[in-house]
């Protein structure tokens, strides 16, 4: 764990004059399943935007695996807010998985057997194989979600971020989910997933990052997802806090 | 006129063939980058770029007072991509809507179009004849080389569809993931709209600045209905657009005073009827007849699960059944004497007797087999 996945230093971003992250410092360890999680509009997305250089902040910077993300990109798999896409898109599961491999072939190069073979083994472990050739309409939510998990593993990354996956998904996809980023972890992968159950926090997560745009607390989930950090990030609505934060984190 | 004669005329009169092969030409390209602009919800980008290039093609003519179409669209080209320009610069800086810029920018520049298109047909000199003709379009004045440039154009087009094929894909259906990529979605954005831009150019002269967006929008909507793939989608775009093309330039041709561009557009838009009622894939007439089978399939599968219930209630499986307690049982009481049938056809029951129903084995097997499968 000696090794920084993710190291973001007094990150501020503003959209006009408003500020959605307001000196956010975070560090992710290597090897760790980190869960992101704060009220609505608390900057989450942006957060994980920023360190995918889709964002460009107001001031401060933002390292993966020691250096900025357009060196480390390669390192790097990305799972989209599943409605961030038009799914009457015309085109198939498999189309859709093997754009997991499009930057790596950079341009002009075509994806062939290889990127195919990869995008299939990456379904099968979703276990929607089946799926390969459905034009992607098709799809109920959860095989989506399962399809683009299937495209961010195809990038065979180092680090992993995924924004909100457990989103409007089945009870058995949410399953297949979690054993996903287990393995991942098992398999010395880090990720960073913006998560907004916080009933499942201390199940499913070992590291979580309490955010409403100023960082309230991040670390490793038994001690700092307590009910004083989740009040702090939830603001006014304890009652519902106090239910959902019990479990290990109340003893603490 | 004969069919035989039309496309006698089609091979050997001179103007005719040109003005198909450029229909042909504007066709292909519009139909294709259209698709691409329908995909990437910019259907309405076409129309205001079309408008907004009234003002470059009078401007081009004014500022070099040349009638040369290569000239005038150069102009119209600047125009339109400066509208675009223009466009996403007012969505990103000000709280200004996307819709709201399209019509803003569109009826800023094609009423400056009139207006100089006015004041220039007051000029004394008789060379500006002929620029208002871009309102509606006016295939017969394509000459041989206008089509040459058309179809060089159009082959670059083409070329650059085909090379960043993969790339297009890719920020059409998710920039954001092709920008994690590492992929320049912005220029890649830029280009894309600069190919429609051109497509639209291209298709000025003979189509006009008022109707051209029938050729960025139709072709692809009727290609949509046929087909859930990408590349296939692309291609009938353009088959459908140069289809349209041909078959205008033909039919305004075989008639007096039929000015070719409306009629081209009036194919179009009965090649995307047709297509919305009768494409094998999206089309309404085939839905309505899958719907229907669907639910009569569901409503003999409701009458099997029925008569299986009735079965299991009585000692003896063969005992029949009356149709008025399945009719009691079913919650669309009129078609169970059709689903009736339809079990009987499949050899899953029987009739007893006058309206008397018993499942057979078969019949047994298969609503035992249903549970299973609605269980899992």
């Amino acid at each position: 764990m000696a090794e920084k996945a993710i190291e973001v230093t007094d990150l501020t971003i503003a959209y006009r004059d408003k500020p959605v992250l307001w000196d956010v410092d975070m560090d992710v360890p290597s090897g760790t399943l980190m869960a992101i999680v704060g009220p609505n509009g608390a900057g989450k997305t942006t957060l994980i935007k920023s360190i995918l250089g889709l964002v460009k902040p107001a001031a401060g910077q933002v390292l993966v695996l020691g250096k900025p993300y357009n060196e480390q990109r390669h390192l790097v798999g990305y799972v989209p807010q599943r409605g961030s896409v038009d799914w009457d898109f015309p085109t198939s599961v498999l189309d859709v998985v093997m754009m997991g491999r499009y930057g790596a072939l950079g341009w002009l190069k075509r994806p062939g057997p290889s990127e195919r073979a990869a995008a299939l083994e990456a379904l099968e472990k979703l276990g929607i194989r089946h799926l390969a050739e459905r034009q992607i309409s098709q799809l109920s939510g959860g095989q989506q979600q399962r399809v683009f998990l299937a495209r961010a593993l195809v990038q065979d990354a180092q680090l992993y971020v995924m924004d909100e996956p457990f989103q409007g998904v089945d009870a058995t996809t949410e399953r297949a989910i979690v054993t996903l980023l287990q393995e991942l972890r098992s398999a010395g992968k880090t990720v960073v997933v913006v998560h907004h159950d916080l009933q499942t926090v201390p199940e499913y997560f070992d590291w979580v990052t309490m955010l409403n745009v100023r960082r309230i607390a991040s670390g490793p989930v038994q001690e700092v997802f307590t009910e004083q950090n989740l009040r702090l990030t939830y603001g006014g609505k304890v009652a519902f806090l106090s239910a959902a934060g019990n479990g290990k984190s109340e003893n603490l | 006129m004969d069919i035989a004669q039309l496309f006698h005329d089609l091979v050997f009169d001179y103007t005719l063939r040109t003005v198909a092969i450029g229909a042909a030409i504007l066709g292909l390209v519009s139909g294709m980058l259209g698709s691409f602009a329908v995909l990437r919800k910019q259907s309405l980008l076409g129309d205001a770029i079309s408008h907004a290039a009234l003002p470059g093609i009078v401007l081009a003519f004014l500022i070099t007072r040349d009638r040369e179409p290569v000239v005038l669209m150069f102009g119209a080209l600047i125009a339109g991509w400066l509208a675009t320009l223009f466009m996403l610069a007012v969505t990103r800086t000000t709280h200004i809507k996307n819709d709201t810029a399209l019509g803003l920018v569109l009826s800023v520049f094609f009423g400056f179009g009139l207006m100089l298109l006015t004041f220039t047909q007051r000029l004394p000199d008789a060379t500006q004849a002929g620029l208002d003709k871009f309102l509606f379009g006016q295939a017969a004045t394509l000459l041989q080389r206008d089509v040459v440039t058309m179809g060089v154009i159009g082959m670059v087009v083409l070329g650059l569809l085909v090379i960043f094929w993969k790339e297009f894909k890719l920020v059409t259906f998710d920039p954001e993931f092709a920008a994690s990529l590492g992929f320049p979605v912005r220029a890649l954005d830029v280009l894309l709209t600069t190919l429609l831009v051109i497509a639209i150019v291209i298709g000025l002269q003979t189509v006009g600045v008022v109707l051209m967006s029938a050729m960025i929008v139709a072709p692809a909507a009727a290609a949509r209905q046929w087909t859930d793939r990408l590349g296939i989608m692309i291609l009938l775009g353009g088959l459908i657009g140069s289809l349209a093309g041909v078959g205008g330039t033909l039919i305004s041709s075989s008639a007096e005073r039929l000015p070719t561009g409306p009629v081209i557009v009036l194919v179009v838009s009965v090649l995307v009827l047709f297509s919305m009622l009768f494409a094998t894939n999206r089309g309404l007439i085939w839905n309505w007849i899958r719907s229907r089978q669907n639910s009569r399939k569901l409503r003999a599968r409701a009458v099997l699960a029925d008569l299986n219930t009735l079965a299991l209630q009585h000692p003896d499986q063969e005992h029949g059944h009356s149709v008025a307690v399945l009719r009691a049982m079913s919650p669309n009481p009129d078609g169970v004497s059709h689903a009736l049938q339809q079990l009987s056809e499949r050899g899953h029951a029987r009739e007893v007797s006058h309206e008397v129903w018993a499942l057979t084995e078969e019949g047994r097997s298969q609503a035992s087999q249903n549970i299973k499968d609605e269980k899992e």
